[in-house]
């Protein structure tokens, strides 16, 4: 039953109390014995549509689990309410960056400053994606017209693109995340291995395109017509045309799924050799049990 | 490590003669695929079903065991099954994905399940996954070629393509058979292929191919604890006749000879890349390389 909605009154000039109620939330929100040992998280939210968020979330009971024993949320402006980016282990930054915007280039730069790891999370902070389409003209801030993808203004650690990027993927970054800084030296070896190709994507530069299945696969002789590019596609702009990806370039928006996501762009067989094992541990961190 | 991981090795083929009557070898796909259906370890596969011209695959999403008999035989031409890996949990609505692929798909297929970028809900619904072995593919105009030129043979009128002891041979309609040696058909190989360092589908959880096991019978590896489930149930529901792979010839030993020369020629064709044009000072230039 819908609970019957409270007449809106006037809003008082000034909010009295309004410290004091924080202040009590905290008491009521902090666990009674907080579990030792988690690294800190934030959510930064720059010109982004708020879906990689979304996509972290949509790893369900998994993110309460990753909030209950290894990360801390101390930032995201759309779940906690705290007003100024903090110190960081991990910056999941969403979004891209419009330089017209003051507060917004200083946010990205304070970003960079306070997190230890800074993580492209998405298309738009990876690759700008959408905004790569902006021009300005719009009321009402028509000079709002150009926007970077975050690896342009700071240095990125690791690019994790998609649009949005998969909840799984989301969720693995997290877990290696936590065994990079707090896990033994053999979970610390594994996770950097893991990371490194997502890392040498943040390396490779900030621009994507269908096209890339043309100069860096196709073009390269290392296609082989596995049909992968096509199923990653968000908006069907990849079919498959004897046995070789046609890009429609008109209906690409420039996420770069599909060239990350292509075996041919890196194949790390020390880690996916281990598929089965790796698989196992990312089950169990998650708390489902093995067999 | 040529042959990759596995749990056992075996000689089987299926008991099912309906599924052998057009079955590439020993009908390990069709059959396991149709088991793990009936068991509803699957609800559906992606395999290669009848494209558009003669013998050019088609990816489907087969959720009936007629669909997977269609499927049946080997097409040597590129079937991009990776295509409907998210489509299957999407619009047919999928909860356990069953795919077959060669080597190279079973890399992608893993791939999408530790990096799942674009890939929503893929990896917790791979079901079933097998591969079958692979030395080489053919762009489909390379097919055409090899058949129509050279064994003289048209497309549509070709029963069945095999390629075994150095030969490449098409059997046809009306009984006819015309081979023509593999030496003739390497120019129209994929270029792909040539960077490719797997034979047996390390990847797969079940991986089978004709190379080691006498005509109508298939080489089969169970790898991960997911095949080895499935396989089991399956030998124990009386699907298929086994032998053990060591008394059947030419059996592992060939099997590991042409991995290892596969691997090995492939090996020397990635190093060559690194140095494949020439710098301003001399030195080589560098094509990339997807596993560095
Ligand atoms: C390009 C290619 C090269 C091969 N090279 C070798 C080799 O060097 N040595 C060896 O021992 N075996 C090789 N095989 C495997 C072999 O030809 C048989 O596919 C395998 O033994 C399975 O036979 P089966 O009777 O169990 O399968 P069947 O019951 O006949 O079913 C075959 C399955 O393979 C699928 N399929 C057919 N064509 C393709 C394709 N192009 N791409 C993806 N899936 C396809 C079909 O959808 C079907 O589900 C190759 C296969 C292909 C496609
Ligand atoms: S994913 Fe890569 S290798 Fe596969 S078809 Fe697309 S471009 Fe080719
Ligand atoms: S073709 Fe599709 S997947 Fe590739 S960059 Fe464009 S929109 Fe993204
Ligand atoms: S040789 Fe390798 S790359 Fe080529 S089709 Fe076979 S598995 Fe794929």
């Amino acid at each position: 039953m819908p609970a019957e909605k409270a007449i809106p009154v006037a809003k008082p000039a000034s909010k009295p109390g309004d410290v004091k109620i924080e202040q009590k939330l905290e008491g009521v929100i902090q666990e009674e014995k907080p579990v030792a040992n988690k690294i800190t998280v934030g959510h930064v939210h720059m010109s982004g549509c708020t879906g990689c968020l979304v996509s972290l979330a949509d790893n369900y009971e998994g993110l309460f689990k990753i909030l209950d024993d290894y990360a801390d949320l101390v930032y995201a402006l759309t779940l906690v309410d705290v007003r100024h980016v903090p110190e960081m282990d991990v910056a999941l930054v969403e979004g891209s960056v419009c330089i017209q915007d003051e507060m917004a280039v200083e946010e990205i730069k304070e970003t960079r400053r306070k997190a230890k790891v800074v993580v492209a999370l998405g298309a738009c902070a990876s690759y700008g994606n959408i905004t790569r389409f902006c021009r300005g003209g719009q009321w009402n801030q028509p000079q709002h017209e150009s926007y970077l993808p975050i690896g342009d203004i700071i240095d990125v650690d690791v690019t994790l693109p998609g649009c949005p990027p998969g909840p799984q993927s989301i969720r693995n970054v997290c877990v290696m995340a936590y065994l990079l800084l707090q896990g033994t030296d053999e979970q610390k070896a594994l996770a950097a291995a893991y990371l490194t190709p997502l890392m040498n994507l943040a390396k490779r530069g900030t621009e994507a395109c269908g096209c890339d299945l043309m100069y860096d696969v196709i073009n390269q002789g290392l296609c082989m017509g596995c049909g992968t590019c096509a199923a990653t596609c968000p908006v069907r702009a990849i079919t498959m045309v004897y046995g070789k990806p046609q890009v429609d370039r008109d209906l690409c928006i420039k996420c770069g799924a599909c060239y990350a996501q292509c075996p041919r762009s890196f194949f790390n067989f020390d880690v996916i050799n281990e598929f089965e094992s790796i698989t196992e541990l990312i089950g169990a961190a998650m708390g489902q049990g093995g067999e | 490590m040529v042959l990759g991981n596995y749990k056992s090795a075996v000689a089987a083929r299926s008991t099912d003669k309906g599924i052998l009557s057009a079955s590439q070898d020993g009908g390990i796909v069709t059959q396991l695929f149709a088991f793990a259906l009936d068991e509803g370890i699957i609800d559906g596969a992606i395999v290669a079903g009848p494209g558009a011209e003669p013998w050019m695959p088609e990816p489907v999403v087969a959720t009936t065991k007629a669909e997977l008999l269609a499927a049946r035989g080997t097409r040597y031409t590129i079937s991009p099954n990776m295509a409907l890996i998210k489509e299957a949990t999407r619009s047919y609505g999928l909860d356990k994905v069953g795919i077959v692929g060669t080597p190279c798909q079973m890399q992608g297929l893993r791939k999408a399940q530790l990096y799942p970028i674009g890939m929503r809900d893929v990896p917790d619904k791979i079901a079933l996954a097998i591969g079958i072995f692979c030395m080489e593919n053919f762009p489909y105009q390379g097919l055409e070629t090899m058949v129509e030129d050279h064994c003289t043979v048209k497309m549509e009128s070709a029963v069945k393509m095999d390629i075994g002891k150095g030969k490449f041979s098409v059997y046809t309609e009306r009984g006819g058979l015309s081979q023509i040696p593999l030496k003739l058909t390497h120019k129209y190989e994929q270029p792909g292929c040539h960077v490719c360092l797997d034979y047996v589908s390390n990847l797969a959880d079940v991986s089978t191919g004709s190379v080691g096991t006498p005509d109508g019978w298939s080489t089969v590896f169970v790898r991960t604890k997911v095949g080895d489930g499935v396989w089991a149930r399956a030998v124990d529901a009386g699907c298929f006749e086994t032998k053990p792979i060591e008394e059947v010839k030419p059996g592992l030993e060939l099997v590991t000879k042409l991995a290892t020369d596969k691997i090995t020629k492939n090996q020397k064709t990635v190093e060559a890349r690194a140095s494949f044009g020439v710098k301003a000072d001399g030195s080589g230039k560098a094509l990339r390389n997807p596993y560095l």
